[in-house]
């Protein structure tokens, strides 16, 4: 197993997409495996399977189907490790292991965590899981009620489990972790009940805790020390994680880390946003709140921050700075740089300088009204204040919505277009205060969102980004909110899902749709390219609707309910028209 | 009970019961309600809370049997309990609140100051008034939604000086707070009444309380007139609920009383806050 291991870490290390190294990458023997969500540590998504490709891609068909067993969103990317996929469901994340060897792909082992029931009723976005992690024959995964769990791969055994939040404090976790060496990443959720966000380092053999850096709180707990040095004097001073925080109001003051996390082996830096400050409203809590919104580097081996960026100081719109970051060496405005691509909430694509957190360019890749631009000397972004919430105020068209530009589906780059394909949505809403509302027998005033389709009508969009010039090169309007991660092969096609249930695949060079299939339910999963033990190239893909965008149809709520899940359900009104419940894994091969 | 047949004799006629004492109990019709099974002085599971009290009164009065289906009052408590089939009745919602069908209101209370006596009282929410005393307001934690006081102390620019307690968490909001009042850590509790009340009157330390008038300009209301609430379109357990509310409001008056529930004097109709039109 040791073997395996290393021979893992020298792909990741290599990064067979080229994506961190920048290099063509050689054919190596696991090119054809998926070990982690995003496939590797760059971030890419790519697969360097070649087998499907733009001409045959017309002929994909279903090679087997597999139940999750829950009927709630499926948010998870399979794993494939050698000739086992790893399938996880969201609550209670049941875990599966499929013997790719055999027809049928049958089940080899299934692992029940047993999450306390109690977490579902503080989940604030349907019971998602958004994957596991493989590494030195374990299976690494979260429970939805704050555990992390190691589960040996080869026979479904529990290794390890370490309890890492409180879930009485409306504490989850729903993000994948990640491994780096000997330690295993993982991030909490909860932020508008007042959760402290936190990124945890776990000894991958014994479930220890190496470190705990905090996202609020004095440089000691963030861990921010010597070795910190941003490039923004915004984000210079000693314990601004209390001093941008009116009173102790820090303590409960979000930031957590439930998105994604990627690292440079050459640096040796893991790279992950932070969730927006809550739980107060904006007026209540003056300042820039860090380390909210924001992107924080830092060594895996001790936690130490190396820099920050704050996409969205004193956040007003909800807008998480958790999306995924892309790890490129790519030439960029006459030069050859190591560069990560974020594309945030707030509505721009991000290119960051990622050896110095140096923003090089933040352009829009959805219409945005919140905000005109970001300063790229002193990094800030310049907010539009009429768009600012007041307390007894309705202000309109607020765009984009609070789920972002983008929320965390995933993108996918590929090595071959020099193109990230974004998955996003594109709304816009209008926040009113309404009557009254009533919590733990607490009257109070609410705020109403009610979110709407963007302009042009469609609620999402599928877009390809010319990173290197900052601008869109094609896209494909969707009616729903693209909510499944995308996947780059090297046969030039870009896979993706849409909420209404359909897979497709289209040309990864202009977008041109060449192929689809109509699952059971809306996708929200990220889709996986793997090459089986019969030396076939399969595709992967849950189908589940749910999380937040799918809460109308996953978690039965009301279409009259506008301000449902947060406001979401008046954009998603005519979803249940559209697909139900489901919960199963569809894969696909050439005949 | 018996007493009280002859004004039942049309709903139970209606329901093809008998009226009296040899009526078994298992033929008598269920009133299902839903609560919070830890949320003083509302609801407890050992049905000591005044929710609790009332909803006994209501049955009895309906010649109900009463059922309980507990939940916790958080995020899509609704949904959760009415919503899903589980219950018939909330005992306690505000008037304005449209999830469901409410009846005529019972009751209407007020945010309050709590201090310890021999400090200075609460003097309104004038700037120079505020920098000196320490705040605690209760946190709803939704999304940009505050406290009527809360928002109300950060337009005036008290910020650096107040607590958030949140709703969520060990035990009610309205008990931290004031055990912060009783302990010293906080000079002012801004509480919804009923609350205050409750957990005041259990201090080992005496404690003040004073009705906190909204500051003008400020959009939200700080008293909440509150009804009970049934599914929506069940107008026939609505409308015996209203007459009821009207012939037993001496003996509800009497548990709110109980339990020191601070009643706001009932404006004009039309000053209701939300109050169904």
């Amino acid at each position: 197993m040791r073997m395996r291991s290393l021979c893992l870490y020298a792909v990741l290390a290599a990064a067979s997409t080229g994506a961190i190294q920048g290099r063509a990458a050689a054919q190596l023997a696991n090119d054809g495996e998926w070990p982690m969500a995003a496939r590797d540590y760059a971030s890419t998504r790519y697969s360097p399977l070649d087998q499907v490709t733009v001409s045959n891609v017309r002929s994909l068909k279903v090679a087997f189907t597999f139940d999750t067993g829950v009927n709630r969103g499926q948010e998870a990317a399979p794993l494939v490790v050698g000739s086992t996929m790893y399938v996880v469901a969201p609550f209670p994340n049941y875990l599966y292991a499929l013997d790719l060897t055999k027809p049928g792909a049958p089940m080899k082992w299934k692992f029940e965590p047993n999450p306390d029931a109690k977490s579902q009723g503080v989940a604030c976005c349907d019971l998602v899981n958004r994957g596991v992690a493989y590494a030195d024959g374990r299976i690494f995964m979260n429970t939805l009620d704050g555990q992390s769990i190691a589960v040996d791969a080869a026979t479904g055994k529990e290794v390890w489990r370490t309890k890492l939040g409180d879930i009485r404090k409306g504490e989850t976790v729903t993000m994948a972790p990640l491994v780096v060496k000997d330690k295993v990443l993982v991030g909490n959720s909860g932020g508008e009940l007042g959760v402290r966000g936190w990124l945890v380092a776990l000894d991958t053999k014994t479930g220890k805790e190496a470190w705990r850096a905090w996202s609020t709180g004095p440089d000691s707990e963030v861990l921010i020390g010597p070795g910190f040095r941003p490039f923004y004097a915004a984000e210079r001073g000693k314990d601004l994680g209390m001093k941008t925080w009116p009173g102790e109001t820090w303590k409960i003051g979000g930031g957590n880390v439930w998105g994604w996390i990627s690292y440079d082996p050459q640096a040796d830096l893991i790279y992950y946003g932070t969730a927006n400050p809550g739980p107060w409203n904006p007026e209540q809590r003056p300042g820039a709140n860090k380390w909210t919104s924001g992107i924080f580097a830092r060594s895996p081996r001790d936690g130490q921050a190396r820099w920050f960026y704050q996409y969205s100081p004193h956040d007003l719109h909800d807008y998480d700075g958790v999306n995924e970051n892309i790890l490129l060496d790519i030439p960029f405005k006459g030069r050859q740089r190591k560069v990560l691509v974020h594309p945030d909430r707030n509505g721009y694509v991000y290119v960051m300088d990622r050896m110095n957190g140096q923003v090089l360019s933040a352009e829009p890749f959805v219409h945005i009204t919140t905000t005109e631009g970001v300063d790229l000397s002193t990094g800030a972004l310049k907010y539009n204040p009429q768009k600012q919430p007041r307390t007894g105020q309705t202000i309109r068209e607020i765009c984009p919505v609070s789920p972002g530009g983008k929320d965390w589906q995933p993108s996918a780059w590929s090595p071959r277009t020099q193109l990230l394909y974004i998955p996003h949505q594109n709304l816009c809403q209008d926040t009113e205060t309404y009557d009254v509302s009533y919590i733990a027998g607490t009257p109070y005033v609410g705020v109403d969102n009610k979110m709407y389709a963007g302009p042009g009508g469609n609620r999402g969009l599928f877009t390809a980004w010319d990173v290197a010039n900052g601008r869109k090169r094609w896209q494909i309007p969707e009616r729903f909110p693209v909510w499944s991660g995308a996947l780059a092969t090297a046969g030039d096609l870009v896979f993706y899902g849409t909420m209404d249930g359909w897979f497709k695949a289209v040309d990864a060079r202009n977008g041109t749709p060449l192929w689809q299939f109509k699952t059971g339910s809306g996708i929200i999963g990220q889709p996986i390219a793997y090459r089986g033990p019969d030396g076939k190239q399969y595709i992967a893909i849950l189908s589940g609707v749910g999380g937040w965008a799918g809460a109308i149809v996953s978690g039965g709520l009301d279409a009259r309910d506008g301000t449902a899940a947060a406001g979401f359900v008046n954009a998603m009104k005519d979803l249940p028209a559209y697909t139900g419940k489901g919960g199963t894994l569809y894969v696909f091969a050439l005949p | 009970m018996s007493l009280r047949c002859p004004d039942l004799r049309f709903a139970l006629v209606a329901l093809g019961l008998a009226c009296g004492a040899a009526q078994a109990a298992a033929a008598m019709p269920e009133l299902r309600v839903c609560a919070d099974p830890a949320n003083l002085p509302y609801s407890q599971r050992d049905e000591s809370g005044f929710e609790n009290r009332i909803a006994r009164l209501v049955a009895e009065d309906l010649g109900m049997r009463l059922s309980w289906f507990w939940q916790e009052q958080t995020r899509s408590f609704v949904r959760k309990t009415m919503g899903a089939g589980e219950c018939d009745l909330f005992i306690g919602v505000p008037a304005g609140f449209d999830k469901v069908l409410r009846t005529r209101p019972y009751y209407r209370s007020t945010y309050v100051a709590v201090t310890r006596r021999g400090t200075p009282p609460f003097a309104g929410f004038e700037p120079g008034q505020l920098r000196a005393r320490r705040f605690g307001v209760q946190l709803i934690g939704n999304d940009l939604a505050a406290s009527p006081p809360g928002a109300a102390l950060a337009q005036n620019g008290a910020v650096e000086n107040v607590t958030g307690f949140l709703v969520y968490g060990d035990g009610p909001a309205g008990k931290r707070m004031v055990d912060a009042v009783a302990g010293g850590s906080i000079d002012v509790a801004l509480v919804w009444g009923p609350q205050a009340g409750w957990f005041a009157r259990r201090s080992a330390v005496p404690l003040e309380l004073v009705p906190v008038q909204a500051p003008t300009g400020l959009a939200m209301p700080f008293e909440y007139a509150i009804a009970m609430g049934v599914r929506k379109g069940d107008t026939a357990l609505r409308d015996r609920l209203d007459e009821l509310l009207v012939r037993r409001k001496a003996d509800i008056d009497a548990i709110l009383d109980a339990y020191a529930v601070p009643q706001a004097p009932t404006p004009g109709p039309a000053s209701i806050a939300g109050a169904q039109p």
